[in-house]
């Protein structure tokens, strides 16, 4: 009972705004340069001495933005969704603070899956655009996103908001199965998916290594960023309370 | 747990399963028309509709591709393994276009039956290999044929 106590006033530490945003203000630096100095690793790694294609040429080389862009636009929306259920569920304000700010981040990673995506469609496929199955589940995705940062807009209440977002997340988390799965249930012009979990990667390892480091890197760097996003949220909805007004004095003093 | 937030998880739980049952039911409804192009076994059998601009996806068979001495037209055949199709086609085609691998081509069906093709697509594999590992396997794969030719030659 005694440590599952000690277990619950973390938890609740953690979970009120005053709690996270402190905690979290010591992970950020270590975030920061381990998200930068992988990204740099990763694409140093990928686009100078990774060997190219013996079909695509250097082509395929912005496979180490799209895929890590992809994966972390498809996980960010659970994420977001997770969030969502939490606030609906338990009413966490720091919730609805994560979701807010995992949107517009979700939103920017899907358009670079998609423009990186479109780019690499052009000398490949021959064409910037096609309506298949994945390229329009994602845009679909991108809509989602979207949708959710104009619903926050379109109420006056937050609480009202915060709960019509949550929904919208909840219903759209339906679509990344579907996202995931479309190159394998229909016919499509997009490939299937080169790394697996039940099979070895379709890529040869000196190309494949890199990617790895590129997508750890993107997940740090989803992290670093998801992190600030909210601490921002969280200044910007308790600029009255004592709290932050002490680290305003602070700062200035 | 509290009754409130047991009734507020159950009403989530209760939106995912119905919204998933829900684009469910429609996704399978539309399975066909999700499906980016036909077959040639599906043109073929009359499945595609002629009057309408269509796609047809398939390997390009290897050693019918003709290109035209004076203008930009190409034909070929596609295969999905059991029917081909003729696609007719005047334009450029993508770089990555070749007999043996797949190809996706737009237009309209002709008497034949025979595709009219406004557009051709290349579409590649999920596979990256560096060139020096592709011709390796190349040339491992025409030793091992040329080994089972002379296997089978001599008994």
């Amino acid at each position: 009972m005694a440590r599952s106590g000690a277990f619950w006033q973390r938890l609740h530490r953690w979970a009120s705004p005053p709690g996270f945003y402190r905690l979290s203000g010591r992970w950020v630096p270590w975030l920061a340069a381990a998200s930068l100095a992988l990204l740099a690793l990763g694409l140093v790694w990928g686009l100078l001495y990774a060997p190219p294609d013996a079909r695509q040429g250097n082509s395929y080389r912005i496979i180490y933005l799209h895929v890590p862009a992809s994966f972390l636009a498809l996980a960010g929306y659970y994420v977001m969704a997770v969030a969502g259920a939490i606030h609906l569920i338990w009413r966490v304000k720091l919730a609805d603070m994560l979701m807010s700010a995992a949107a517009p981040l979700g939103a920017a990673l899907t358009f670079l899956a998609l423009f990186s995506g479109s780019l690499w469609g052009k000398p490949t496929w021959g064409t910037y655009w096609v309506w298949d199955a994945r390229i329009t589940s994602m845009l679909v995705l991108l809509f989602l996103y979207l949708g959710v940062m104009a619903l926050r807009q379109a109420y006056a209440s937050r609480e009202t908001a915060g709960r019509a977002c949550a929904v919208l997340a909840l219903v759209g988390t339906v679509n990344i199965p579907i996202i995931y799965k479309s190159v394998d249930w229909w016919y499509s012009l997009h490939q299937p998916a080169t790394i697996r979990l039940t099979a070895a990667p379709s890529m040869h390892p000196d190309m494949f290594k890199p990617l790895l480091v590129m997508i750890v890197a993107f997940y740090l760097f989803y992290a670093w960023v998801l992190i600030l996003n909210t601490r921002a949220e969280i200044l910007s909805r308790e600029r009255r309370a004592a709290w932050v007004r002490e680290l305003a004095e602070e700062d200035v003093t | 747990m509290h009754p409130v937030r047991r009734r507020r998880l159950v009403l989530v739980l209760f939106v995912l399963v119905v919204s998933s049952a829900g684009v469910g039911l429609a996704v399978y409804a539309l399975r066909q028309n999700l499906n980016l192009f036909y077959t040639p076994s599906q043109v073929v059998r009359g499945e595609a509709p002629a009057d309408t601009r269509i796609r047809v996806g398939g390997m390009v068979v290897r050693g019918s591709l003709e290109r035209a001495a004076d203008s930009l037209a190409v034909r070929f055949r596609l295969t999905d393994g059991d029917q081909e199709l003729w696609v007719r086609h005047e334009g450029m085609l993508p770089d990555l276009f070749a007999e043996g691998e797949a190809a996706v081509a737009a237009g309209r069906l002709r008497a034949g039956p025979l595709l009219e093709a406004d557009q051709v697509l290349a579409k590649h594999d999920e596979n990256y290999t560096p060139p020096e590992v592709a011709e390796a396997m190349q040339a491992g794969h025409e030793a091992r044929a040329a080994r089972e030719a002379g296997e089978a030659g001599t008994p």
